[in-house]
C-alpha cells in the first residue's frame, strides 16, 4: 500500500501532500521536511530508493522518489508494492501531468493544486494503485473537464475512451518541466 | 527582483484560462485565481520562515472571515477552499474551514462538491467528528444517477470514511458492483478493500462478491480485486488455494499479450498487473509443492518472456526471480531465477543492483553458492558511494556471517556505523553488530573491544536489550569458569583504561554498564584497596555531563566497591558531599551508604561478591513488621485498609443518585434497519433534509456518550486478555543454516588470480576470501550433521535453558515401544533440538517407529450403524433437542466399505459419549489416508487425526505434526497412541483445540510423514477449518441472570435479518438457533427471546430477538468486543442457509 505521496521543490516547499495513512498534522510536516533532507542530500546518479526514515512505518517502508527539474516526487510504500513498479507509477503519473497541462511546470502544480489533486486521485485511490494507463487516465479528467464546461446533465463518462492521442514513448524526463518559470527560482526569491 | 516576479506572474491569467475550463464568469474566475497568486506570490517573494507565517495569518483571518460571511457564495467559497488547502499543505491551521468544506461537499453543485470533497479527504480523519455530518452527503451522493457524483463519493469512502457508518454506505456500494460503468465497479471494489482493512468483520458477507469482481469481464476491475485477494491470501494462504488455478490463467493470458494494447506500458502488457499476480503465486505457493506446481510453466514462460528493455520488465522478472525462490523449488526455475540475479547484480544501473542485492539477500539463505558467484561485486559494492546500497550489501554479509568471517563482517560495519549519522540506520546497525559479536566472537578482547565500540557508537539510542544481554551474558557466564572471570577480567581492564582517557564523553548507557561492571568484577583485579576505580567514579559522579539515572548506576558500584574495601577517604568525602544534595534519590543512597558503612558486617552480607545471579529471598509478606503494627494497633491506630477497599468506602458515600435501572427492560421500537451503535437510522427516510439529519447525529452523539460508560466495564476484561497474549514471548525464527565449511575450490581458484591482478585488486580479493570464507556447496550438505561443530563461544549457559530442554523432552511424545533403533533416532533428534534450542518447540512432534500391533480393534468395534445410534442417545449434555445434525456414516468419504469400517473403527471410544463430526478424509495417497473429525465436548474442542494404512505394506515409522496456528493454542492428549504401521492398521492423534482470539473461520494445518521400507519418507500436507462455532457452547443461565450480565456487557451489535415463511414463526427460528449454533434458550416472552452461549472456555455471549413480521430483530451482547460481530455473521448465515 502507498502510505504518502509527497511533492515538494529543490528548496523543499511542499508542492502536493497526500497521505493515506493517518498522522497527525504535525508529524505530516515533519515527514515532508525529514523526507526532503534525506532526498536532498542524494545525487541524481544514486538509486532512487530509500529505506525507513524513523517517521514513517520503520524498516517495513520504503521512499521510491524520482527527481524532475525543480520537483520531487516522493512516494512512501510498504513493502507489499514493487520498487521499479512504483518508480514507473511515479513516471507514469508526471507524463500524465504533462499530458493534462501541456507542458506541466512547477506553477501548474501550484496554482491547480486542485487539479493535481484530481489526477492523483484517478491514479492511486485510498492507497491502492488504480489505473496505470495513462489514456485511461485523461480520458477521466477529460470527462470531467467537460462536465464544468457543460455543468449540467451528463450522463456517462465515455470509458476508455479510443483517445487519437497514441501513447508516443516519452523521453525518461517530459521535456517540459521547466526550471525558468519557476519563482522560486528567480534570484533572490525565498 | 520583485520586478521579475511580477513579470512571471502576469503570464499568469493566460495559464488559468488555458487549463481551468470556465464554468461562470470568466472575471469572477480570474479575481479569485489571482488572489490565490497574489497569495503564492507574497509568499516566495519573502526572506524569512517568520514573514512567512506573518503572510498566511493574515491570509488565514481574511479566509476566516470571508466563509463566515452570509454573503460568500458557494463559487466563492469553492476558491477560499482552494486556499485553505494551500495554506494547510504549508502546516498552518486552517481549522475553522473544515465545516465550510462539509458544506460545500453537501450543498454545492458538482464543480463545487468535488472541491468540497477534495478539502475533506485533505483535511480530516477517519476518527474525526465532523465526518459523521457528510455521511448522509455521501449515502445521497452514491445513489446518484450522474457517474461523477458516484465516482466522488466512492473516491471520499476510500479515502476516510468512519468505521462505524460503513453499515450505512455498505449495501449501495454492493450494488455499485454491479454497475454498467467499469470505473465504478473498479472504485467499488477498491472502496470495499478498504473496508476490509479497517473492519474485517463487516465485510465477511461478501466473499462471494469479491470472487466475481475478479471473474469481471473488465480487466480493470479484476485488477482491482487483485489488491483485496493479495492482503487476504497473506493473512491466510490456505484459504485460498483453489484459486491459484485462476491465477495462473489470468497470469498466462496477460503474458500472453491476450489483453487489449491499451494496458500495454513500453510494449510490456499490463506490468503492474503481473507484478500484483506473481506476488500472489508466491504467496499460495509457498512450502505447497502441489499448489507450485501449478505455477511453474507459467513462471517459467514469464522469466523467458521478459525482454529486457525497459525499467518495468525488470520489475517483473525482479517478481518473478522473488516468487520462484518462495515456491515450492523447482532446480530448472531456480537456475533460470539464479541467472537472472545476475543480470541485476552486474547491471551498470544503481537501482537494479540494489534489487539485485535485494534478491541475494533474499536467496542467500537457500542457496549461498550464489553469493560466491558475485563476491566481487559485492566487495564493489561495500565501497559503492550510495550509502543505501552499502547498507544493502552489509545486510547481505550479516546473512552469511559465521564465526571465521565474523571479524571482517563487523569491521566493515563499525566502518559504516561510524559514518552515519541517521538514528534510524544507527540502532539498527547496533542490534546486528552486538548479535553478531555475541554469536560468534573468537576470544574475548575481541569480544569486549566490539561491544565498546557499539556502546560508545549506538550510545543511547540502541535497543535497551544490547546493553541488559551483555551484562547477563558476562554475570551468567559460559561453561568455563576460568574463560569467564577472563573475560569478566578483561572487561575491568578495559574499561579502566577507557576511563582513563581526559575529556571523553561516553554516553548515559555505556557509563552505566561500565559502573555495574566495576562494581561487581573489580574483585578480580586482586588490588588491595578499589582506591584507583573509586576515585574515577567519584568525578564522575560530580560530573554535570551525567544524568541522575546513570549516578544512582555509579553510586550502586561505589557501594559494592565500599564493602569490599576497609575505609576509604574519597567514600566519606562523597558522602558527606551527597548527604545534603538536592537530588533525594542521590541523598537516599548517600544515606543509606553512610548507614551501611557504619555496620560493616551487614554490609558484607548485603554485597557478597560475585554473587549477582544467585537468587533472593524476599519477604513479601513483610512479616519482620508484625510487632510494629501490633504496637501502633494497640496505640489506637486505624487498621489498614487496601486501597481499592478506601477508593471503595469512598465512592459509597459520594453515592447520591441510583444510576442503576431498575429492571431489564426492552422496547419494542429500535430495530429499524442495520443500526450501529451511534445509532442513525438509514434507509426509506434519506433525505436531503440537513437541518433533521443534524438534530438525529447530535442525538445519536450524546447517546454515544452514555453508551460508553456503561460499556467501559466491557472492555477491561477484554484488554487484560490482550496483554496476556502480548506475554507470550514469539517464536524465534529458526535459523535454517549453519555456514560451516570452507569451499576449498572456491578459495584455490581465488588464489590462482591473484597472480595475475593489481595489487587492488589483490587486496580486493583477500577482502573477498575472507568475506566468504565459509560459504560453499558443501555447507548445505552439512547442514544437520555437522551443525554439532559450531562453536558458539558465547552460547549463553542461563537458567531458561534447562526448562527449555525439559520443554522439548515433553513435546517428543516417545512412546514406550520404541525398539532401541528408534531411540538412536531420537536421540539424534533430540540432540539438535536442544543445539539449536529453538523453531522445533513450535511443532507439537510425534515420532512413532516400527512397532508392530495386531489390529483386532477392527472387528471389535460395533458398526457404524450402531456407532452412531449410541452416540444420539449418549449425548444428552450438550444438546437437549435431539434433532441435532451429528454423526452419520460418511459414504461419500469413505470410498470402499473395507476402508470405511476401519475408518469407523478408528473413532476413539471416548467419542461415542460426545457430539462429533463426521469422518472426514482430509489427505490420501495411495499408501496412506489421513481423515479427521471434531469432538465437541462441553469444555473444548478435540480434534481426531486417523491416519490409517491402506497399503499392504509396513511403514518404518509415521509422524502427524500440527504446525502451530496463530489463534489457536493446541494441545497433545496422550495416551492414545498406536503405532499405524502395521498393513491395514488405524492410529489417531488427538488434539485438544482452544479459541485464543476470537474470530470467524482458521484453518489448522499440519502434515504426516512416513516412510516405507527402504524408499525415501513421505510428507503429505492437510489442512482443516475451524469455525467460531466449534468454539461455541449453550451457557445455562436463569433469566435473572441473563438480566445482571446483559447490563454489564458493553459490546454489542443489533440486525435485522429477514427470514423466510417458514422461518417467521418464532418457535423454527429458535429451533435453527439451538440447533445450528448451539444457544441455550433462557426464556421465551411472547414473540422475544432470550438465548445465551459462551465461546469456550468462558467468554459469555448473550442474544435477544424478536420475531417481527418477517423480520428477525437480533440483538448481540458480549464483553469481549468481536465476538457478537462473528455470531451475528453465523446468525445469518444460518437463517439464510435455512
Amino acid at each position: 500500500m502507498i502510505q504518502a505521496i509527497l511533492v515538494f521543490n529543490n528548496h523543499g516547499k511542499p508542492r502536493l501532500v497526500r497521505f493515506y495513512q493517518r498522522f497527525p498534522e504535525e508529524i505530516q510536516q515533519q515527514i515532508v521536511r525529514e523526507t526532503f533532507h534525506l532526498v536532498l542530500k542524494r545525487d541524481d546518479n544514486i538509486c532512487n530508493f530509500l529505506e525507513g526514515g524513523s517517521l514513517i512505518g520503520g524498516s517495513d517502508y520504503k521512499l521510491i522518489y524520482r527527481h524532475y527539474a525543480t520537483l520531487y516526487f516522493v512516494f512512501c510504500v510498504d513493502s507489499s508494492e514493487s520498487e521499479l513498479g512504483i518508480l514507473d507509477l511515479i513516471q507514469v503519473f508526471v507524463e500524465t501531468l504533462d499530458k493534462c497541462f501541456e507542458n506541466v511546470c512547477e506553477l501548474d502544480l501550484i496554482f491547480h493544486m486542485d487539479k493535481v489533486h484530481y489526477i492523483l486521485q484517478e491514479v492511486v485511490m485510498g492507497g491502492m494503485v488504480l489505473e496505470t494507463n495513462m489514456n485511461e487516465i485523461v480520458a477521466q479528467i477529460e470527462a470531467q473537464n467537460r462536465l464544468e464546461k457543460s455543468e449540467g446533465g451528463l450522463s456517462a463518462a465515455p470509458a476508455r475512451a479510443v483517445s487519437a492521442v497514441k501513447n508516443i514513448n516519452l523521453p525518461e524526463i517530459p521535456r517540459n518541466i521547466n526550471i525558468g518559470r519557476n519563482p522560486d527560482h528567480e534570484p533572490g526569491a525565498c | 527582483m520583485s520586478d521579475i516576479v511580477e513579470k512571471t506572474l502576469t503570464a499568469l491569467p493566460g495559464l488559468f484560462l488555458q487549463n481551468q475550463s470556465v464554468g461562470g464568469p470568466a472575471g469572477v474566475k480570474a479575481s479569485f485565481s489571482s488572489r490565490l497568486g497574489g497569495l503564492v506570490r507574497g509568499i516566495t517573494a519573502l526572506t524569512s520562515k517568520h514573514e512567512e507565517e506573518k503572510l498566511i495569518q493574515q491570509e488565514l483571518s481574511s479566509l476566516k472571515a470571508t466563509v463566515s460571511a452570509p454573503t460568500t457564495t458557494l463559487k466563492m467559497m469553492k476558491e477560499c477552499m482552494v486556499r485553505l488547502i494551500y495554506c494547510e499543505m504549508l502546516g498552518y491551521d486552517a481549522s475553522f474551514g473544515y465545516i465550510h468544506a462539509i458544506k460545500l461537499a453537501q450543498q454545492g453543485n458538482l464543480l463545487e462538491k468535488r472541491v468540497g470533497y477534495l478539502a475533506v479527504s485533505l483535511f480530516l480523519h477517519e476518527n474525526h467528528e465532523l465526518l459523521l455530518l457528510l455521511v448522509n452527503t455521501v449515502v445521497k451522493d452514491l445513489q446518484s444517477t450522474n457517474l461523477v457524483e458516484v465516482c466522488m463519493a466512492l473516491t471520499i469512502v476510500s479515502q476516510i470514511f468512519p468505521r462505524e457508518m460503513i453499515p450505512a454506505v455498505l449495501p449501495l456500494i454492493e450494488d455499485k458492483l454491479q454497475h454498467s460503468k467499469e470505473i465504478i465497479r473498479r472504485k467499488a471494489v477498491l472502496a470495499l478493500y478498504k473496508f476490509y482493512l479497517i473492519a474485517p468483520n463487516q465485510v465477511q458477507h461478501i466473499h462471494i462478491k469479491f470472487r466475481k469482481a475478479l471473474c469481471d469481464r473488465d480487466v480493470g476491475v479484476m485488477a482491482a480485486s487483485l489488491h483485496i485477494y493479495f492482503r487476504m491470501i497473506k493473512e491466510n494462504s490456505s484459504g485460498y488455494k483453489d484459486l491459484t488455478g485462476s491465477f495462473v490463467t489470468i497470469l498466462k493470458q496477460v503474458v500472453g499479450g491476450k489483453l487489449p494494447v491499451d494496458f500495454n506500458y513500453h510494449s510490456v502488457p499490463a506490468p503492474w498487473l503481473q507484478i500484483q499476480l506473481l506476488r500472489i503465486l508466491g504467496l499460495l505457493g509457498k512450502d505447497d509443492q502441489r499448489t507450485s506446481e501449478l505455477m511453474y510453466d507459467v513462471l517459467d514462460e514469464s522469466l523467458r518472456r521478459a525482454e529486457l528493455n525497459h525499467n518495468v520488465t525488470y520489475a517483473i522478472l525482479f517478481e518473478c526471480v522473488h516468487t520462484v525462490y518462495s515456491i515450492y523449488p523447482k532446480s530448472e526455475l531456480l537456475e533460470k531465477a539464479a541467472k537472472c540475479i545476475g543480470k541485476f547484480v552486474l547491471s551498470p544501473k544503481i537501482n537494479l543492483k540494489y534489487l539485485g542485492l535485494k534478491a541475494l539477500t533474499y536467496v542467500i539463505q537457500q542457496d549461498p553458492t550464489l553469493a560466491l558467484q558475485h563476491q566481487m561485486t559485492i566487495i564493489e559494492c561495500l565501497d559503492h558511494p550510495d550509502p543505501i546500497i552499502k547498507r544493502e550489501t552489509l545486510e547481505l554479509l550479516y546473512r552469511i556471517t559465521n564465526a571465521q568471517n565474523v571479524i571482517v563482517i563487523v569491521q566493515k560495519m563499525l566502518e559504516y556505523l561510524h559514518q552515519s549519522k541517521e538514528e534510524y540506520i544507527i540502532v539498527n546497525l547496533v542490534g546486528k553488530i552486538a548479535e553478531l559479536a555475541e554469536k560468534y566472537a573468537p576470544d574475548n578482547a575481541w569480544f569486549i573491544q566490539t561491544m565498546n565500540a557499539v556502546f560508545s557508537v549506538g550510545g543511547d539510542v540502541m535497543h535497551p536489550d544490547i546493553p541488559n544481554n551483555f551484562m547477563r551474558l558476562l554475570a551468567e557466564g559460559f561453561d568455563d569458569e576460568t574463560e569467564d572471570q577472563q573475560l569478566r577480567l578483561y572487561a575491568v581492564q578495559s574499561y579502566l583504561t577507557l576511563l582513563d582517557v581526559e575529556n571523553v564523553f561516553y554516553p548515559q548507557k555505556f557509563l552505566q554498564v561500565m559502573s555495574w561492571v566495576l562494581g561487581e568484577y573489580y574483585y578480580l583485579l586482586d588490588k588491595d584497596t578499589p582506591e584507583e576505580v573509586l576515585t574515577k567514579l567519584y568525578k564522575l559522579l560530580i560530573s554535570d555531563s551525567v544524568s541522575s539515572e546513570t549516578k544512582a548506576w555509579l553510586i550502586a558500584a561505589v557501594t559494592k566497591l565500599t564493602s569490599q574495601a576497609h575505609s576509604s577517604n574519597i567514600v566519606e568525602r562523597l558522602i558527606q558531599e551527597f548527604t545534603v544534595s538536592l537530588d533525594t534519590c542521590m541523598r537516599q543512597h548517600a544515606f543509606e551508604l553512610k548507614h551501611l558503612c557504619e555496620n560493616v558486617e551487614l554490609m558484607k552480607t548485603l554485597l557478597p561478591v560475585d554473587k549477582s545471579c544467585e537468587d533472593m529471598v524476599v519477604d513479601a509478606s513483610l512479616s519482620f513488621l508484625d510487632g510494629f503494627v501490633a504496637e501502633e494497633l494497640s496505640q489506637g491506630a486505624a487498621p489498614y485498609k487496601p486501597h481499592h477497599q478506601r477508593q471503595e468506602e469512598k465512592f459509597s458515600q459520594e453515592k447520591v443518585l441510583n444510576f442503576e435501572p431498575y429492571g431489564l427492560s426492552f422496547s419494542s421500537s429500535g430495530f429499524t434497519g442495520r443500526q450501529s451503535p451511534a445509532g442513525i437510522s438509514l434507509g426509506s427516510d434519506i433525505s436531503g433534509n440537513s437541518a433533521e439529519t443534524g438534530l438525529k447525529e447530535t442525538n445519536s452523539l450524546k447517546l454515544e456518550g452514555i453508551k460508553k460508560l456503561w460499556g467501559k466495564e466491557g472492555y477491561l476484561p477484554k484488554k487484560e486478555g490482550k496483554t496476556g497474549d502480548e506475554t507470550e514471548a514469539p517464536p524465534v525464527p529458526q535459523e535454517s543454516i549453519i555456514m560451516e565449511t570452507v569451499d576449498q575450490n572456491i578459495t584455490k581458484k581465488d588464489q590462482c588470480q591473484v597472480h595475475t591482478q593489481s595489487k587492488e585488486e589483490k587486496e580486493k580479493q583477500l577482502l573477498a576470501s575472507s568475506l566468504f570464507v565459509g560459504l560453499g556447496s558443501e555447507s548445505t550438505i552439512n547442514l544437520l550433521g555437522k551443525a554439532d561443530t559450531v562453536s558458539h563461544k558465547f552460547r549463553r549457559k542461563s537458567k531458561v535453558k534447562e526448562s527449555k530442554s525439559e520443554e522439548t523432552t515433553s513435546a517428543h511424545m516417545t512412546c514406550s515401544y520404541f525398539g532401541s533403533s528408534s531411540e538412536a533416532t531420537y536421540e539424534d533428534d533430540y540432540y539438535l533440538d536442544t543445539l539449536q534450542d529453538r523453531g522445533d518447540k513450535e511443532l507439537s512432534k510425534f515420532s512413532l517407529n516400527s512397532e508392530l500391533l495386531d489390529s483386532e480393534s477392527v472387528t471389535e468395534l460395533p458398526s457404524v450403524e450402531k456407532l452412531s445410534n449410541c452416540k444420539l442417545s449418549s449425548s444428552p449434555s450438550l444438546f437437549t433437542d435431539n434433532n441435532m445434525e451429528g454423526f452419520h456414516p460418511s459414504q461419500s468419504t469413505a470410498p470402499s466399505v473395507a476402508n470405511e469400517t476401519s475408518l469407523a473403527a478408528s473413532l476413539l471410544e471416548e467419542t461415542s459419549e460426545h457430539v462429533h463430526s463426521d469422518l472426514v478424509e482430509v489427505c490420501h495417497n495411495e499408501t496412506i489416508s489421513v481423515s479427521s473429525y471434531k469432538i465437541w465436548k462441553d469444555d473444548c474442542l478435540i480434534m481426531v487425526w486417523s491416519v490409517s494404512n491402506k497399503s499392504g505394506l509396513k511403514l518404518k515409522s509415521a509422524n502427524l505434526e500440527i504446525a502451530p496456528a496463530e489463534n489457536f493454542k493446541i494441545t497433545e492428549q496422550p495416551g492414545c497412541c498406536l503405532p499405524p504401521t502395521e498393513a491395514g492398521s488405524i492410529k489417531t492423534f488427538q488434539y485438544t483445540v482452544q479459541m485464543e482470539e476470537p474470530f470467524t473461520e482458521g484453518n489448522l494445518s499440519g502434515f504426516i510423514n512416513y516412510q516405507m521400507m527402504d524408499t525415501p519418507s513421505v510428507q503429505l500436507e492437510f489442512s482443516i477449518n475451524l469455525s467460531l462455532l466449534d468454539f461455541i457452547r449453550p451457557l445455562k443461565i436463569s433469566t435473572e441472570n441473563f438480566g445482571k450480565l446483559w447490563l454489564s456487557f458493553g459490546n454489542d451489535v443489533k440486525q435485522n435479518v429477514k427470514v423466510s415463511e417458514s422461518q417467521a414463526a418464532l418457535p423454527s427460528a429458535l429451533k435453527t438457533l439451538q440447533q445450528k449454533l448451539r444457544l441455550h434458550v433462557v426464556e421465551i416472552i411472547g414473540n422475544e427471546g432470550l438465548l445465551a452461549c459462551q465461546l469456550l472456555p468462558s467468554i459469555p455471549c448473550l442474544l435477544h430477538f424478536r420475531v417481527h413480521g418477517d423480520v428477525l430483530a437480533l440483538w448481540f451482547r458480549s464483553s469481549c468486543s468481536p465476538l457478537p460481530d462473528y455470531l451475528l455473521y453465523q446468525c445469518q448465515k444460518v437463517m439464510e442457509g435455512s
